[in-house]
């Protein structure tokens, strides 16, 4: 609310023009009832899919948002978007909170954030040519461009690359990676100020995933549209995003921006997250070792996930406190601003080799003793 | 960095299992054509589906124009050629009742032969007969798909509770014994609005075959439809609908319906001959259609009863249904072809 204080002079005078918040995320929760008994069916627990996150998206910006499998970044997608409702927490677009909104109280919101979809080929109806599949929205939302949705439609396929004069055809005709951008044009057609990229690019070949990851980056500069991209590919989020948030479990663990967190880490996740990627330079004995985590099993149960740090069954680092007191996410001393984390004990800010390799899988240390010895 | 346009290259790639040169007419002859134009284009490619099409319209014609195809030979079903004193000169049956010349007394006047006993016009009975059947099953599976697939949408596509009693109301349907209820239930309907001590009139009849046939006819549809669309609900393209801003209505309509097509003709197609069949059963079971009205399954009836005597009597109505069941099940295999994009055609 401070923010609002700040005169519109003063803020383009610093450049803060471009941090106007459109999006505003906090203590969103999202809790999925579990169902069982016999011989009566009632609620017996509760999967935490998101559990109290805050994020905020500025105009024209691209933030990511990376975590494991199932830690709930999708079902943060999916109640940004609304197709989800939210059991606590708001979601504020251009400060009008739509957490609870009906369909009809959203109509005038729904043409300025659009989503796009994982699966290439589930998300496009195989019943429908590309031309209505992309006129669709508009039509909804009771748009008439200049020179009608047909031109609209031909000139949204070349913005993404496509053959204008494929409009007439059906979805099984193209590719994956064709299908996605048909995907893109759709979520173009309404000219939204947010998308939020669902994993986009993670169905589709290694080598279509860097074509479609471009054409959403020239997307969102030439168009001015900010993302919410929600990937678990560190290097396509670190290509694409200028702030990028780490999530666990349902929590966002560290956010900051690029750099913060991908050079100077400090949640022992976020250091674990990145030593998972594969690296190149493995034979060059020039280069500067990375350090070297890995983690033993899974992630806990969101069922029931651990009391105070939910990171602390896995991570090498916790105490007692951690399972007492579930750490804030603040700045800690020696973070640029805006890079907050949330631990009690966070790990030193950079992702060099350290004298030990921290294994804690003891399958795969083992593994690594014999073979040493 | 690179213009989308330029990654795509020269289009070498643009359609799978295609090159591209070879599309570029293709799509120049494409345009401006709808789904539904490429749908009946690819229709017409379809021999088999055009015949057997030509074949069942054939059948509905001739079954509406029963009155007039009669004209040609100048009979009717009602008269009894063989007893009427009127057609003495010109006798069809002989001393024990059988049709006189062969083939059940095929002649000029009575193209199909006679029926042995009362000498009725078999081609008579057979046109005014598919009359009856015919639109009797066009308009009880007319109403059986339209029921099942209302029931199977609501319940597929809203989940839930609503689900949950749309499908024990579907079971406590499916429990009841059909062939037995059709019995029992005839008289019961019937004697509900019609006095004991008058005669039923034929229109009433057909329309308790209707009702009954209708309320016991439904669910198999309903359950095909509820599958379908609790699949199809959570599939993607359903929730791009959604973040749109598009209706529930809508997406039923826009969304979801048009890829149950494919089950709900398949299943219409085994559902009309079927009901016919079921006409017929009621007909022979004796809660259907009586004497003298024409009816297509009681001329089965009555073929088994002469079968020993007059074995061609059977031959024209049995050739007739099994030619209608094949070429409307053909058919169906084709409209459904023609409607799947994805056929190839």
């Amino acid at each position: 609310m401070k923010e609002d204080l700040v005169l519109p002079a003063t803020r383009e005078a610093t450049e803060d023009a471009a941090l106007e918040p459109l999006l505003e995320v906090s203590g969103l929760t999202k809790y999925f009832p579990v169902r069982g008994g016999f011989p009566i069916r009632r609620t017996v627990g509760h999967v935490q899919a998101v559990d109290g996150i805050d994020l905020t998206v500025h105009v024209a910006e691209s933030f990511g948002l990376v975590g494991e499998s199932g830690c709930g970044k999708s079902t943060t997608g999916r109640l940004i978007t609304r197709l989800l409702e939210p059991t606590s927490g708001s979601v504020s677009y251009r400060g009008q909170d739509i957490s609870h909104a009906t369909r009809k109280q959203l109509a005038p919101i729904r043409s300025e954030i659009q989503m796009i979809f994982q699966d290439p080929y589930s998300s496009l109806n195989p019943r429908q040519t590309v031309g209505k599949i992309i006129s669709g929205p508009m039509e909804i939302n009771g748009i008439a461009p200049a020179g009608g949705r047909e031109k609209r439609v031909r000139e949204l396929l070349e913005i993404v690359g496509l053959n204008p004069e494929h409009f007439n055809r059906f979805p099984h005709e193209f590719s994956g990676g064709q299908r996605q951008r048909i995907g893109v044009a759709r979520a173009l057609s309404l000219e939204p100020k947010l998308i939020v990229a669902d994993e986009p690019v993670s169905a589709l070949d290694v080598s279509i995933q860097a074509q479609v990851v471009n054409l959403l980056q020239q997307v969102q500069k030439e168009l001015g549209i900010a993302f919410l991209f929600i990937a678990h590919d560190l290097a396509v989020v670190r290509h694409f995003s200028q702030r990028v948030a780490v999530m666990y479990l349902g929590k966002i663990i560290e956010v900051g921006d690029r750099e913060s967190i991908y050079d100077r880490p400090r949640h022992p996740y976020t250091h674990a997250l990145l030593s998972a990627v594969p690296e190149v330079n493995l034979m060059d004995e020039e280069a500067p070792q990375h350090e070297r985590i890995r983690l033993a099993g899974d992630v806990p149960s969101p069922i029931n996930p651990p009391s105070g740090c939910r990171f602390r069954t896995r991570c090498w680092k916790a105490q007692d406190k951690c399972a007492s007191e579930e750490p804030p996410l603040v700045r800690l001393s020696g973070n640029r601003s805006g890079h907050l984390t949330a631990c009690h004990f966070p790990e030193e800010p950079t992702t060099q080799g350290r004298a030990e390799d921290i294994v804690l899988d003891p399958a795969l240390a083992a593994l690594e003793e014999s073979s040493e010895g | 960095m690179t213009s989308p346009i330029d990654i795509e290259g020269g289009g070498t790639s643009v359609v799978d299992g295609e090159p591209g040169p070879e599309t570029q007419p293709e799509v120049k002859r494409l345009q401006g054509r709808s789904p539904g134009q490429l749908m009946w284009i690819r229709f017409k490619r379809d021999r088999t589906g055009v015949i057997c099409a030509i074949v069942v319209i054939g059948y509905f014609v001739v079954a509406l124009l029963a009155p007039l195809l009669v004209k040609l030979p100048g009979t009717d079903p009602y008269t009894l050629y063989g007893q009427d004193p009127t057609y003495a000169d010109k006798p069809v049956l002989d001393q024990f009742g059988l049709p006189l010349g062969y083939l059940g007394g095929v002649s000029g006047d009575h193209w199909f032969g006679v029926e042995p006993q009362y000498g009725r016009d078999l081609f008579a009975m057979l046109v005014y007969g598919m009359r009856t059947s015919l639109y009797m099953a066009l308009g009880i599976t007319v109403l059986v798909m339209v029921t099942g697939v209302v029931v199977g949408l609501i319940g597929g596509y809203f989940g839930g509770r609503t689900d949950y009693w749309i499908g024990r109301a579907t079971d406590f349907f499916l429990s009841f014994p059909q062939q037995l209820f059709f019995i029992a239930f005839m008289p019961v309907v019937t004697s509900f609005f019609v006095d004991p001590r008058e005669e039923t009139p034929t229109y009433f009849r057909a329309l308790a075959m209707l009702i009954v046939l209708w309320l016991l006819g439904w669910m198999g549809m309903a359950r095909l439809v509820r599958s379908t669309v609790l699949s199809l609900r959570e599939r993607e393209f359903v929730e791009a609908a959604k973040v749109s801003g598009a209706s529930p209505w809508r997406i039923v309509r826009k969304e979801i319906l048009p890829n149950v097509v494919t089950p709900i003709l398949v299943q219409f197609t085994y559902t009309l001959p079927s009901t016919i069949l079921s006409i017929a059963f009621l007909s022979f079971a004796g809660v259907g259609f009586v004497e003298p009205t024409p009816d297509w399954g009681r001329l089965f009836a009555a073929g088994a009863r002469y079968a020993e005597q007059d074995p061609a009597f059977m031959f024209f109505p049995g050739m007739a249904l099994v030619i209608f069941v094949l070429c409307f099940n053909l058919l169906g295999d084709s409209v459904r072809d023609a409607f799947d994009p994805k056929s190839g055609r």
